[in-house]
């Protein structure tokens, strides 16, 4: 490479690094942030919406019947007291209500005789009723609502055995590919998330490299040299991509750890369902997404007067980017067209869609990596003569 | 004598913001900073651009520099145009002025390093050349200081030292010893003396009629943006001190105009 691009790209990052505070503020802490706030938003939805593994239910119980295999199957999963009058039930039914308990069960007298009679659907006699109070509007009694009535169900199973349904061990009764669930819960979030970080890593660092070098007169110091103005702006543009990657791959990384807690509910997700050519793959893409993103910004902050007015500019381009980045939640996966790979932006969400369903086509991803270098360049080069225009620079 | 640097005609308008047009005490649009400015410096001599605040002596040399562009005439600095070679005469000139800011985050030792590399200057040279310069103006001792953290005037010598990475013949300083106390001023036009002897063509701007006095061999005097008089400092001088002089020609010249 050329000796002025890298003198004036280890510039930039001895500029960047020899800054712990920036660092910092830009590469570790947006990764940490997401990844504390997304497992702490995770374990708070989980535990609403679940109750611990060893709470056993409290439940009180009139008439219980004389069997063992029963009581057994209730013993394990409730911790339950045996009542005998109107009354207690009564009372039960009022801790219920002021979710003091979680289940009140009120068996039939002498349940066991009268179940040994068979009741054909079609006979007009009702078969003894079992009933179970619970109350829906606290979590740890629905679930053991459903539970009881499972219990009774297998009970009344066990009684009368007639058929059982997916009894067999080692059978794989579910046939859903634990590839489907993670491909459509990374593709529809990750790609706006991914184009927000990289975005905001290049906001942190460019506005600040080029306007605030206008700002403070730095930069006309570099320009009275006979430094080519294209290599100026080569040399910081792939310096400010280089951080701008550092730091949206510490976002990734803290997303991509934490979204298996913050999906917890959903099952296990796993980033491990892609290859190795998947994550390169997406690397390409983010590469040249930054690329794309560095040098939109760099315009902006060369055409701005001062740092503030760059990031009043690109605030406008961010708002941009998070709608395209929406269209990812939306539609029915990627779109065929080519010519769709060849928008900026909207390629990478696209490209990010497939890779993350296991639908990835060679011609689509070289499409949006070469659309992405061409605007490169041609950013690079509209850079070059806003470098030379004292209108902008004067 | 050689002409080294020739300036034909120079002339630079600047259309001007309504912010500008109050800071200026004007309603027009536009200022032209410099009319049909022409002179020449010879190899070897030190020229001074005398002039009063706002004469245009800074934009001259900014045309000079290539930083901007003239709107008509041209200048030749050692056979090269800033119009049509503006790299290679940026190759060949040191430039100075307070506009041009030294980055407040980095230490003049890296800084002195990181503007030889631009230059292309071989490593054993940079060294030397670091040396001997940090020494002339007293900065190994702040070497590793942040720019940012240094006075004004220890600013004003790094940049000096730091414009001068390459070493290059034809040396374009725009009012040097601004703001520095007179012990440093005195080292500073010392340094210009002896680079006139190492035989380097100088070209200085200044409102102070001493600095011109001590160590220029001919001056052009800007008024409003035009040359009044150019000469030899003792043609220009007439055996009078500089500053009387001045004021005959200042009110010669503005009595000249409309005014
Ligand atoms: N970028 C600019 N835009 C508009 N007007 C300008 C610009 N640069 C200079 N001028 C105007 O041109 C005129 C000449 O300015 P210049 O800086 O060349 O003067 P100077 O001789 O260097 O003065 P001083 O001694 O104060 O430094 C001034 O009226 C100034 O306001
Ligand atoms: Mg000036």
């Amino acid at each position: 490479m050329n000796n002025s691009v890298l003198t004036i790209m280890k510039k930039e990052l001895a500029r960047f690094f020899g800054d712990k505070k920036v660092v910092f503020s830009t590469i570790l802490l947006p990764g940490l942030m997401i990844f504390i706030l997304y497992s702490f938003m995770g374990s708070a939805i989980t535990s609403q919406y679940t109750v611990e593994e060893d709470y056993k239910a409290g439940c009180y119980i009139k008439n219980l019947p004389d069997d063992d295999t029963l009581q057994m199957m209730l013993n394990e999963n409730f911790s339950f007291h045996t009542v005998s009058s109107d009354e207690e039930i009564k009372q039960a039914k009022k801790k219920l209500q002021q979710k003091e308990t979680d289940l009140c069960v009120v068996f039939p007298e002498n349940f066991m005789e009268n179940i040994a009679e068979v009741f054909p659907v079609t006979s007009n006699a009702l078969p003894p009723e079992v009933q179970i109070f619970y109350n829906s509007s606290e979590t740890a009694s629905e679930t053991a609502y459903q539970t009881m009535s499972g219990i009774l169900n297998e009970f009344e199973g066990i009684l009368s055995n007639r058929f059982d349904i997916n009894k067999s061990d080692g059978v794989a009764y579910d046939l859903a590919k634990k590839e489907d669930m993670v491909g459509s819960i990374f593709s529809s979030m990750l790609p706006m998330l991914l184009l927000i970080f990289l975005f905001s890593g290049t906001l942190a660092v460019t506005p600040e490299s080029i306007a605030g070098e206008k700002e403070r007169g730095t930069i006309a110091t570099l320009l009275v040299t006979p430094v080519k103005r294209s290599h100026i702006a080569i040399g910081k543009i792939l310096a400010l991509s280089i951080i701008a990657l550092l730091s949206g791959a510490s976002s990734t990384v803290g997303t991509i750890l934490s979204l298996p807690k913050l999906m917890a509910g959903a099952g296990e997700l796993d980033g491990a369902v892609y290859s190795v050519t998947d994550y390169l793959l997406l690397a390409l893409v983010i590469l040249s997404t930054v690329l794309v993103l560095v040098t939109a910004l760099s315009l902006i902050s060369a055409y701005a007067k001062s740092i503030k007015e760059a990031q009043t500019f690109a605030t406008p381009l961010m708002i941009l980017l998070m709608l395209v980045g929406i269209t990812a939640m939306f539609g029915t996966g990627a779109k065929e067209e080519l010519y769709y790979y060849c928008i900026p932006a909207y390629n990478s969400v696209q490209s990010m869609v497939r890779i993350f369903q296991f639908d990835v086509t060679t011609n689509t991803i070289l499409v949006t990596v070469a659309s992405n270098i061409v605007v490169t360049f041609a950013g690079m080069f509209v850079l070059t003569k806003m470098f030379q225009s004292e209108r902008i620079i004067g | 004598m050689k002409e080294l640097i020739q300036v034909k005609n120079l002339s630079k308008t600047f259309s001007l913001s309504a912010k500008q047009q109050k800071i200026e005490g004007t309603r027009e649009k536009r200022k032209t900073a410099v009319k049909g400015l022409s002179f020449t410096a010879y190899e070897g001599e030190i020229f001074g651009l005398l002039g009063p605040n706002g004469a245009g002596k800074t934009t001259t040399l900014r045309m000079l520099a290539t930083l901007i562009r003239p709107d008509s005439g041209d200048a030749i600095i050692d056979g090269s145009s800033v119009l049509s070679d503006a790299e290679e005469v940026r190759k060949k000139i040191a430039f100075l002025t307070t506009d041009l800011k030294l980055e407040g985050f980095f230490t003049p030792n890296y800084l002195f390093d990181f503007f030889s590399e631009l230059y292309h200057v071989p490593k054993e040279t940079i060294k030397e050349r670091k040396e001997m310069l940090f020494r002339t103006f007293g900065i190994d001792k702040f070497a590793e200081v942040k720019v940012a953290n240094l006075s004004t005037g220890m600013k004003q010598k790094v940049s000096l030292s730091i414009s001068l990475v390459h070493w290059p013949n034809v040396i374009i300083f725009d009012e040097p010893t601004n703001g520095l106390d007179v012990l440093t001023a005195k080292v500073v036009t010392d340094f210009l003396l002896e680079l006139k002897n190492q035989g380097k063509t100088v070209i200085v701007s200044t409102h102070i009629f001493s600095l011109i006095e001590k160590v220029c061999d001919r001056v052009g005097v800007i008024i409003n943006g035009e040359m009044a008089v150019c000469d030899s400092l003792k043609q220009v001088q007439a055996g009078m001190a500089l500053e009387d002089r001045f004021f005959e020609i200042y009110k010669e010249s503005v009595g000249d105009t409309d005014e």
